[in-house]
């Protein structure tokens, strides 16, 4: 039963999320890499605010999974390296929470990119 | 067909909202939340199977990215991933597997280019913008939270 409610949040959550991407990209003409753009600032910014970490505990993947759950790791790797390290903190924080997933993104990039054909739309 | 159009700029963007199709909205909303959910709920499965062997939380959510992540550039390269996101639109964009999807498909797009000047330059042409956005507002807000927080 534990299990079931989770995923719901999960589900419900990061429906949410995408739907708001969605009706965004019907509403408002965005592209795509605008509106990831717009939510990796946004994830940023809620985190900031402590907006965004209560969404976390009750969505968990739900939350963490879309991009705006970058900006909110960006944020908190952040406010843990300053807590460890001080000021240094403000400028090695966020990318070295985000490193494993920048890193994956360039060398699965690659390696995809050596291994695919170009397909002719 | 009159193609002779003399009108102006505002004339023509009225003329072109009307004749353009509308999306279905109602629908287009049901399949991202739906697809959405789903790739979530992927993800929390990868991180609750993680934590059940061991891994720490971070580490297990650190390699749930890296996971959903390959996931996005595997299906991307088998020409898979575009089709979801036909139907699926944001929710497949939004999720991280779109992320991932945003670096591998200009990748592939422009392998003939040259690995350099192909691959190499083309690969960040999306997720460029979502880092250098997301690192600065970062720097400038923990820059903030540090004055907030020790400084005063």
């Amino acid at each position: 039963m534990e299990t079931f409610l989770t995923y719901g949040s999960v589900f419900l959550t990061g429906g949410i999320i995408c739907t708001i991407g969605q009706i965004l990209i019907d509403k408002t003409k965005l592209s795509p890499a605008r509106i990831l753009t717009l939510f990796v600032t946004l994830g940023v910014i809620l985190t900031f605010l402590g907006i965004y970490e209560p969404i976390v505990e009750f969505g968990k993947c739900g939350a963490t999974v879309p991009i705006c759950g970058f900006g909110y790791s960006l944020f908190k790797g952040t406010v843990k390296a300053i807590t460890e390290n001080g000021f240094i903190g403000v400028f090695t924080g966020g990318v070295t929470a985000t490193a494993g997933g920048i890193a994956a993104a360039i060398v699965f990039g690659f390696l995809a990119s050596l291994f695919a054909k170009p397909t002719i739309k | 067909m009159n193609t002779n159009l003399n009108i102006s700029n505002s004339e023509y963007d009225d003329l072109i909202s009307k004749k353009a199709q509308k999306s279905p909205i109602l629908k287009n909303i049901f399949f991202a939340f739906v697809i959405g959910g789903i790739i979530c709920m992927i993800g929390q499965f990868i991180n609750d199977t993680l934590q059940h062997y061991g891994i720490s939380k971070e580490h297990a959510a650190c390699f749930t990215s890296i996971s959903l992540i390959f996931l996005g550039a595997f299906l991307t390269s088998i020409n898979l991933y575009s089709r979801l996101g036909k139907v699926a639109g944001a929710g497949s964009t939004i999720p991280i597997t779109g992320f991932s999807n945003s670096i591998v498909a200009p990748a592939i797009e422009f392998k003939s280019e040259g690995y350099v000047l192909g691959i190499g330059a083309n690969m960040f042409k999306i997720a460029g913008p979502v880092l250098v956005y997301g690192i600065t507002s970062t720097v400038i807000l923990g820059f903030i939270y540090y004055i907030f927080h020790y400084m005063i």
